[in-house]
């Protein structure tokens, strides 16, 4: 396999007395969508925060681009290039499309905000992302299907020339037509180049979707392997008992 | 051919945008028509100019004080002081000038910047103990008309004869003056709609609202045109004696204000982060905006417009007052925003909401007091007008989240 873009090598991480994440290592190549699984609590946000800079763990490593960095808060991960959209998408409702996208880091002339630029930059970013579902780029967030927010969501991820983007449960509330979507969108991204890491429970679109997994169990990761070398249920027994016969080194 | 497509189109986009909850300014526009006509056909004094200028006037204060608050509705919070905040500001402002000598140039910009301070205060204790507005700015609203009757003393008046400030809401423009100033307004206004559509085209942008534009410049301009028209004649019952004629000088006034708010609000990142946060606080700080720092800025920008407010009620009573900026004032002004599209909810409005909304509220004043109802009747339709305007606002937003 190539050098990853983003490893994580001994990462720890605790909470008081409880030992969230434990001696994880994790990895994120560029071109390639890594689908991040495992059951509730076993330590899959705490990750991807740590990524992003909202906990910094005690102990460990991080590796971009094979170069050691640290990340201490969100804007160096930003600095990065490392974006994340959240479950909840973080979007107005009450501004268009274009506003949310470059929320917080306007496009300026002089004092005032530059809105023919911005909307031209909002426009090639969706065309670029093969986005037509769209029927104005000037309509308020309020507006979409939650699909399109999620489009929405994801392009603001990519505007700014990022090299990883981490998605959290993207198809969670979508319906099956709009999920369909999103993992197009999702492909599309890692097509592009980008890399992408995906948190997801739905084994259907991580095996549509993604071209490494990462099972974590209880705080450790269970396994980080190819998707062709893996079928659904050893992924399941990754998740609820952390090993599987099919994977190497899981089972002592 | 083409053009009447893109017509269709623009009206079409504007109608579905109706149906979809995002009525804007057209409920108060359509209420305004309606009272107008309904007035105009009772009295034959509501539709002179006399009372047109007279309803100016009578609707300056409480729309800047509705101005200001725009910028703090839109946070979804509310400035409950407001009103006697005008009413410190202006006792401070009078003061300054009856009592200690100051030239106006110089206590009106103090005046103002206590009012900031005013704001500052109200906001910090918002923003950063996040107790929730309604309280802080109910504290705030008892303490400032305690300060206002420490200031002016229990019973008391204290006069004001700076013709300066008088001039405000007692004079007008010179006949030409009105209507070069009439001229350079409409003129900046179509010149900077014009900039920013060539500046679209050349971004090579599609634009389907043009036409609607300017329709709705051509409407405006006529209807500028015809109150400058209405304004210029004669108003006076004794023209040897004293002549009335021209725009009175709060109008100036009041349009600086406008488009300042307004270049603000939709021109600037700041006006952007105003509506983010009102639209979804949380998503705004994980953006990068500083929450903080923009709530305590509505509120001083909020207490900054009341002390302008201050000083037109002083210059329209000539005197400041314990009542000033009190009673009914601060509510009318929270109804003027309202009224006038502003949502209590936060996220949506904008500042000439509250010039139309502080319009409709002098109109039911001004008409009902012409046709020689009681004031009870009077509160009692207005909050009436109130009531209907905050169920559109309610029903707009159930319209719009509805997908």
């Amino acid at each position: 396999m190539a050098t990853p873009i983003l490893s994580l090598r001994q990462v720890n991480k605790s909470f008081g007395p409880v030992h969230v994440l434990k001696d994880v290592n994790f990895h994120a190549y560029a071109g390639k969508v890594t689908a991040l699984v495992g059951d509730n609590g076993a330590g899959k946000s705490t990750l991807i925060k740590c990524i992003a800079g909202i906990y910094t763990p005690e102990t460990g490593e991080f590796l971009f681009e094979g170069k050691k960095v640290t990340i201490a808060g969100p804007r160096d991960a930003t600095a990065l290039g490392i974006e994340i959209v959240y479950q909840d998408l973080a979007l107005c409702d009450n501004l268009d499309i274009v506003h949310n996208m470059f929320l917080g880091r306007e496009e300026k002339s002089g004092v005032t905000l530059n809105e023919s630029h911005m909307e031209s930059l909002a426009k090639k970013t969706l065309d670029g992302l093969s986005v037509r579902t769209v029927k104005s780029i000037r309509q308020k967030v309020a507006s979409l299907s939650g699909g399109q927010r999620q489009t929405v969501a994801i392009a603001r991820a990519v505007l700014w020339n990022s090299k990883v983007v981490i998605l959290d449960e993207p198809t969670a509330a979508l319906g099956v037509a709009q999920t369909e979507q999103v993992l197009k969108l999702v492909r599309q991204l890692a097509d592009n180049g980008l890399a992408v890491i995906v948190i997801s429970h739905n084994l259907n679109d991580v095996f549509q979707v993604a071209d490494n997994i990462a099972a974590m169990y209880l705080g450790t990761m269970a396994a980080q392997v190819e998707k062709k070398s893996v079928s659904p249920s050893d992924v399941v027994k990754l998740i609820t008992t952390g090993k599987s016969e099919a994977v190497s080194g899981t089972t002592k | 051919m083409s053009e009447q497509i893109t017509i269709e189109k623009s009206l079409r986009d504007w109608a579905s945008r109706v149906k979809a909850g995002q009525v804007g300014a057209l409920p108060a526009i359509l209420g305004l028509l309606v009272l107008c006509i309904a007035f105009s056909s009772q009295s034959s004094v509501f539709l002179t100019p006399g009372n047109f200028a007279n309803l100016l006037t009578q609707a300056a204060a409480i729309t800047v004080i509705a101005m200001g608050l725009v910028f703090v509705l839109l946070l979804g919070e509310i400035d409950l002081s407001a009103g006697y905040a005008a009413g410190v500001c202006g006792a401070i402002l009078v003061i300054m000038i009856t009592e200690m000598d100051y030239a106006w140039y110089l206590a009106l910009p103090a005046s103002i910047l206590i009012g900031v301070v005013l704001g500052a205060f109200i906001g910090y204790l918002v923003a950063q103990l996040r107790i929730p507005s309604f309280v802080v700015t109910l504290a705030t609203f008892l303490a400032f008309q305690g300060l206002l009757l420490l200031l002016v003393s229990e019973g008391g008046t204290i006069r004001i004869e700076d013709p300066t400030i008088l001039a405000v809401q007692n004079k007008n423009l010179p006949v030409t003056a009105s209507w070069i100033f009439f001229a350079l307004t409409a003129g900046v206004y179509v010149l900077s709609g014009l900039w920013k559509f060539a500046r679209r085209r050349k971004a090579g942008l599609v634009d389907n609202l043009f036409k609607f534009w300017l329709i709705k410049t051509a409407i405006l301009v006529s209807l500028g045109c015809l109150a400058t028209l209405a304004l210029t004649v004669e108003r006076s019952n004794n023209p040897d004696l004293v002549s009335l004629r021209g725009i009175p000088f709060v109008v100036p006034v009041i349009l600086v204000l406008l488009v300042g708010a307004t270049f603000v609000l939709s021109r600037t990142s700041f006006g952007l982060h105003l509506y983010a946060v009102g639209g979804n606080a949380e998503a705004a700080r994980r953006a990068g905006i500083n929450v903080k720092m923009v709530r305590i800025s509505a509120f001083m920008i909020c207490s900054g417009f009341a002390a302008v407010a201050g000083m037109i009620f002083v210059s329209r009573a000539n005197s400041v007052s314990p009542t000033t900026g009190g009673s009914s004032t601060l509510l009318y002004a929270v109804g003027a925003a309202v009224i006038g599209g502003t949502s209590l909810f936060g996220g949506k409005g904008k500042v000439s909401d509250a010039i139309l909304g502080g319009l409709v509220v002098a109109v039911i004043d001004n008409g009902m007091a012409l046709l020689g109802y009681p004031a009870g009747i009077k509160f009692m339709v207005t909050g009436g007008v109130l009531l209907l305007s905050a169920s559109i606002d309610a029903f707009s937003r159930r319209g719009a989240t509805a997908t």
